[in-house]
């Protein structure tokens, strides 16, 4: 059976490459870092690859704002093996810092079809303050062809992941941007309570709009999110797993599984 | 071309920054008298630019387009409501932002720019005057030490003058002792006098009076913070003469016990022991008090940044896995009134502490996972930061030699005049003029610089380039190459070390402290190989001399020898320190005797108190679940309560873990510091054993921080602190494997000194089979039964119940190691067989408090009788007050699923029966006399544990 090829970009202040990796072979795939120079220079080629993964971390530290100097570097130094590789229907993931990167290179949700609008954006959160907590999530069905988000198929009630971030609230451009995503279903997931309710902090742990966590471009195969599946894909992760049932994988090992099975029945 | 940019928040936006430093204002005692405050990020380009340019760079850069404005003809806002203070770094203090924005802006293709630097401009719009805009100025928004309030509009400072060589010498033959004291005050050398007489006799012998560079270099290796003379000279302590107190004390255990598994102790940058198949692991904690007392932010950043480097540098690198963090701060509600003179608010400080363990930890992407935090008003003027690291590194890779003609290579961050002195700077005391002197000791980080270089390196290593390598800490390369070259001897061209600006003479590249250098000895044949891979990372490596075969360290610049003096001489010449110490036993008064009927007051008032409250407002703000391993997390429960250890996986899938811990106590250190020494290793060590470890799988590192051990009776705190660490880690059979000592922590104003209590941190590691079987604090389940596991006796000298009643009182806790280590044994046992389903250590605030903390966290109140029927006969006759309060050490909380095989496990053992969890949320305990002396809800416990840093 065919190996289904991630590329994990990684750059200077890149730090969840490791643990994205690992879940990504653990769902079947076969993993390579790849530093932002190595694509620049032409030394690697997207082209090889059936899954582009943005991991969490800091690129350069967060400087100017989080995730916009390599979201400049994908725009400007990679552009158009980027494009290819998303015509091609290919899949990308950004999580936390690679969520920003997608939404200020203007991949995400790239309402307008030109991969360079900048129709939303992931700002300070409202507490002003860097905060890692656990969250409960649920999977937004959107009102047009069911489940267009290729990534979060068969996620079914809430799941519990980690947020680690300082810059994660969520806001779109304008309301026509978010009633757009909303219409169209590219509101994946949302910040809720244990009972599925949007609320406030410390539920939505960063204010971000309508309790925005992750979304999805039109294609549903270019998906980013705040939190952090790679976090809990065995169940020791979970905060207090010494009190529940052990030894099942983790709420975010679906989201890697799904993107790999998808990219082995398609691409 | 000059041009100015500024960047601020759209109308309508919220501007969380802003908000943040009105929260801060509003603290500072200015309620009701700040309607808004606005920042504004400014930033300065210098270059070759077109103003379309300037255009390109503010859209697709700077500003963001959904949030954001940007002017860069005129100010962002109208500006003629607010009160305006704009804040810029100091020339020669590195702007973290300097060096990502200039890449960013040549990723757009705009090659002309040659400078930025950035300033923070803040708008206040309310009933504010000068004179308190200047005051907020000061305690909120910047510090003097790296900062200024910009007159006018920020500007790029000018370049330095280029430096123009002349060789110094310094008259030290003709010198007579005055002169000598003179010239080690004067240069900041800390020297005392037998030490440069030495010196003097050194050169006199040479017949040559020493460079500069030569007297510095001698007195980096020769400072306290390198030598540790205290504990390796001789000590005159009750009618004997202790030589070299370290060996014979921590260091005799280690040696004593002879474990397999310690596979590297007390010789490299951090100790190693033995974790799997394939990896050995390395631990290093180290202190950065006096930077973090003048500029908290900074000093603590580079306090963490610097102990990451020290596994970085043990062997042939270790990748960092998990930091810890152990702070001591005087209260956060300490008069401003009362603050000594030149000293920084404990608020302020331990904001500041905080954020930069917060930003540096988070952006090497390393989880901070462990750590206290303990507040006495002894620590207001010189506050303790202990930041720790582990490494892990595949066996092989354990040990280093630089080997002769090896090229030393320096890789990472330039250098510049930042931490000029640190390492001579931290070994005397800190006084309210300190902040004027030792400013530039003083230094922000640039964690990506690190990351960068970490990533570099642990490729490098795998691929075999280099021989030695080790960390650029305090005496910068003055100490890196002196330890690398103590057997070859080294050559080093100064003109070869790149810089970050013009004007650095030959001695101030040689001792500059700048942080994110690493050093290396490669050999000639795999130097392209190197420069590849560090290029390929966007990291600076320069091979600036070469490892010798004749012993001696020999520095040039351009051509002019500097220095050239015997490696021999620099590392084994220095005179043995010759000092006294006593000891008595100071008595202090205890409280009156209380006859009281209630204590719920005396609980509640103790889970809200500073030392106990909950830490969660420091612990979120820290990732501590990065790179995925974390397995038992600092807050536990579904109320997130005080987990007493964490655990990580290291190496993913696979089952095996590694246990932190740590004991430290100043309380205790006030009263006796022997008995705080056994009673924070015991503390340590249960607290690995509350999740499931095993104490034969444990090793300990030792951090002492004391006042001026030139005084005797300081230094007679010190050797009985290290002859209970002997004596206790023996009977447990715990070795201690690396340690450091920060000494003369005391704050100077005009005659007056305080000095901080005498303070041991042990911090613990342990390796753990199978993480499967560990237990967390919280109560799982109602009807269980709670048991007290060990021996309550009549100790609340030193207690937490005492320090809020505002007594120390004298009857502080002992440990019985011998019985202690049979106790943790057998709950070892129990706990992997399964019967235990929640455990936890029974420290500050006592039995009491173990047991509320439980409740809460697992959301379950608890039924608990104090009933003597249960208990061993020697607790019969304690007060309540002595049993809810009373802080003996080797005592657990548990609460027991499978009873009979839990007593079967303990037979022999003292264990006491207290009762049960509650199916409902009601806690209560009785007294021998069954009459209810606590009695309350556990939501109730639970927000006043949690309500005391809940709005910072």
């Amino acid at each position: 059976m065919k190996k289904v090829k991630v590329i994990i970009l990684r750059t200077a202040g890149t730090n969840c490459d490791k643990e994205t990796a690992f879940a990504f072979g653990l769902a079947g795939a076969s993993t390579e870092m790849v530093h932002i120079n190595e694509l620049a220079g032409k030394e690697k080629d997207l082209a090889d690859y059936h899954i582009l993964a943005i991991p969490g971390g800091f690129s350069y530290g967060d400087d100017i704002a989080s995730g916009k100097i390599l979201a400049n570097e994908l725009k400007f130094k990679i552009g158009t093996g980027l494009r290819k590789f998303i015509k091609d229907g290919k899949l990308i993931i950004g999580i936390c810092n690679g969520f920003q990167i997608l939404v200020k290179s203007g991949l995400l949700p790239n309402l307008s079809g030109t991969f360079s609008d900048i129709e939303a954006t992931l700002t300070l959160n409202d507490s002003d303050k860097f905060e890692d907590r656990w969250v409960y999530l649920k999977r937004v069905r959107g009102q047009g062809p069911k489940d267009k988000c290729i990534w979060t198929k068969d996620i079914n009630g809430i799941i519990t992941l980690p947020v680690a971030h300082g810059e994660g609230k969520f806001m779109p451009g304008n309301a026509d941007i978010l009633n757009r995503l909303r219409r169209e279903g590219l509101i994946v997931l949302e910040y809720v309570d244990e009972t599925g309710k949007k609320r406030g902090y410390p539920y939505n742990p960063n204010g971000s709009v309508e309790n925005v966590a992750g979304i999805c471009d039109s294609t549903g195969r270019i998906f980013g999110l705040m939190p952090h599946p790679e976090r809990h894909i065995d169940s020791y992760q979970h905060p207090y797993w010494t009190r529940l049932k052990q030894g099942q994988r983790g709420d975010g090992f679906l989201i890697f599984k799904n993107g790999v099975d998808f990219a082995k029945k398609h691409l | 071309m000059f041009w100015r940019i500024e960047v601020g928040e759209k109308q309508g936006s919220y501007d969380a920054a802003g908000e943040g430093v009105k929260k801060d204002i509003i603290d500072l005692g200015f309620k009701n008298r700040v309607k808004d405050v606005k920042t504004v990020q400014a930033y300065l380009l210098e270059g070759n630019l077109y103003e379309k340019d300037v255009l390109e760079i503010c859209e697709q850069l700077l500003a963001d387009p959904v949030t954001q404005n940007y002017s860069y003809k005129t100010p962002l806002f109208d500006e003629s409501r607010y009160k305006v203070v704009e804040i810029a770094y100091n020339p020669g203090v590195m702007d973290p932002v300097e060096e990502s924005a200039k890449k960013a802006i040549r990723d757009l293709g705009i090659n002309g720019i040659r400078t930025v630097r950035t300033a923070k401009k803040y708008l206040f719009e309310g009933r504010l005057s000068d004179k308190d805009i200047h005051t907020i100025a000061e305690n909120v928004l910047y510090n003097k030490v790296i900062q200024h309030l910009v007159k006018g509009h920020s500007n790029i400072p000018p370049e330095p003058p280029p430096y123009q060589f002349k060789l110094r010498h310094v008259e030290l033959l003709a010198a007579n002792d005055d002169k000598l004291k003179a010239i080690s005050k004067n240069g900041q050398l800390f020297l005392n006098l037998d030490e440069m007489k030495e010196i003097k006799k050194y050169f006199r012998k040479l017949k040559r009076n020493p460079t500069d560079c030569e007297l510095e270099t001698i007195a980096q290796t020769w400072s306290e913070h390198c030598k540790h003379k205290t504990f390796r000279g001789l000590i005159e302590f009750e009618g004997r003469t202790i030589k070299n107190l370290l060996k014979n004390t921590v260091m005799k255990v280690t040696q004593e016990l002879k474990k397999p598994w310690c596979v590297s102790v007390f010789q490299d940058n951090s100790g190693i022991i033995r974790f799997d198949e394939k990896n050995n692991i390395c631990f290093k904690v180290e202190t950065h008090n006096h930077p973090s007392a003048l500029e908290p932010y900074g000093g603590a950043g580079t306090g963490i940044g610097g102990v990451i480097r020290d596994p970085l540098g043990t062997g042939l690198g270790a990748k960092p896995i998990i930091n810890t963090d152990v702070f001591c701060f005087g209260p956060p509600d300490y008069p401003h009134k009362k603050l000594p003179k030149g000293a920084l608010h404990p608020k302020r400080i331990m904001k500041g502490v905080v954020a930069g363990v917060r930003d540096y930890g988070n952006r090497m992407g390393i989880p901070t996972s462990n750590g206290a935090v303990l507040f006495d008003k002894d620590f207001v003027g010189n506050p303790l930061v202990f930041c720790g690291n582990v490494g892990i590194m595949p066996k092989g890779k354990s040990f280093k030699k630089t080997r002769r003609g090896d090229l030393i290579v320096v890789a990472g961050g330039r250098t510049g005049r930042d931490g000029i002195h640190g390492a001579t700077f931290s070994s005397g005391e800190l006084t309210h003029e300190s902040k004027g002197t030792s400013g530039s000791a003083v230094q922000i980080g640039n964690p990506i610089q690190e990351k960068k270089l970490t990533d570099a390196i642990l490729q490098a290593r795998d691929k075999n380039l280099y021989n030695a390598i080790t960390d650029c800490g305090a005496g910068g390369l003055s100490s890196a190459v002196g330890e690398m070259g103590e057997e070859t001897g080294a050559i080093v061209y100064l003109e070869k070390v790149p810089l970050k600006y013009k004007g650095l003479n030959y001695d101030e590249i040689w001792i500059s402290e700048a942080q994110e250098r690493m050093v290396m000895a490669v050999s000639p044949g795999k130097i392209e190989e190197l420069k590849d891979v560090f290029e390929r990372e966007n990291v600076e490596a320069s091979v600036i001399g070469k490892f010798g075969n004749d012993g001696r360290l020999k520095l040039f610049y351009e051509g002019t020898m500097v220095c050239d003096i015997d490696m021999k001489f620099l590392h084994d010449g220095l005179p043995p320190v010759k000092r006294k110490a006593v000891w008595k036993k100071q008595i202090f008064a205890n409280p009156p005797a209380v006859d009281k009927k209630d204590f719920t007051g005396d609980l509640l008032g103790l889970l809200s108190n500073y030392n106990i409250t909950s830490k969660e407002w420091i612990i979120r703000q820290y990732d501590h679940e990065v790179q995925g391993g974390s397995v038992l997390k600092p807050l536990q429960g579904i109320n997130f309560g005080p987990g007493d250890a964490c655990i990580t996986r290291p190496v993913l899938g696979s089952k095996k873990g590694i246990i932190l811990g740590c004991g430290i106590n100043p309380d205790y250190g006030k009263i006796d510091p022997y008995w705080m020494a056994a009673s924070v290793i015991d503390e340590a060590l249960r607290q690995i054993v509350a999740v499931g470890g095993d104490i034969n799988r444990c090793a300990i590192l030792d951090n002492f921080c004391w006042g001026n051990t030139n005084k005797p009776d300081r230094l007679g705190g010190l050797v009985r602190a290290s002859q209970a660490c002997y004596a206790i880690a023996k009977t447990y059979g715990v070795p201690f494997i690396s340690g450091k000592d920060s000494l003369n922590n005391e704050y100077s104003t005009g005659n007056k000194t305080i000095s901080i209590p005498p303070t041991l941190l042990i911090s613990c590691i342990a390796v753990m089979d199978d993480i499967s079987k560990a237990v967390s604090m919280d109560a799982k389940r109602p009807g269980n039964s709670v048991y007290l596991i060990g021996t309550t006796k009549n100790e609340l000298g030193g207690s937490q119940y005492y320090k809020i009643r505002g007594f120390a009182g004298n009857d502080v806790p002992k440990v019985d190691a011998k019985r202690g280590k049979c106790l943790m044994n057998a709950l070892a046992k129990a706990i992997s067989r399964g019967c235990v389903a929640a455990c936890h250590d029974c420290s500050d605030g006592g039995m009491s408090v173990a047991l509320a903390e439980m409740a809460f966290a697992g959301g379950f109140g608890m039924d608990i009788c104090l009933d003597p029927a249960n208990a061993s006969s020697e607790q019969n006759t304690l007060s309540d007050e002595t049993l809810l309060f009373s802080e003996s050490n080797t005592r657990f909380i548990a609460e027991i699923s499978d009873e009979n095989r839990f007593l079967k496990s303990m037979k022999g053992l003292p264990v006491w029966k207290l009762g049960h969890v509650r199916n409902n949320t009601l806690f209560t305990i009785k007294n021998r006399s069954k009459k209810t002396i606590i009695e309350t809800d556990v939501n109730k416990l639970k927000s006043a544990w949690q309500k005391t840093f809940q709005n910072l």
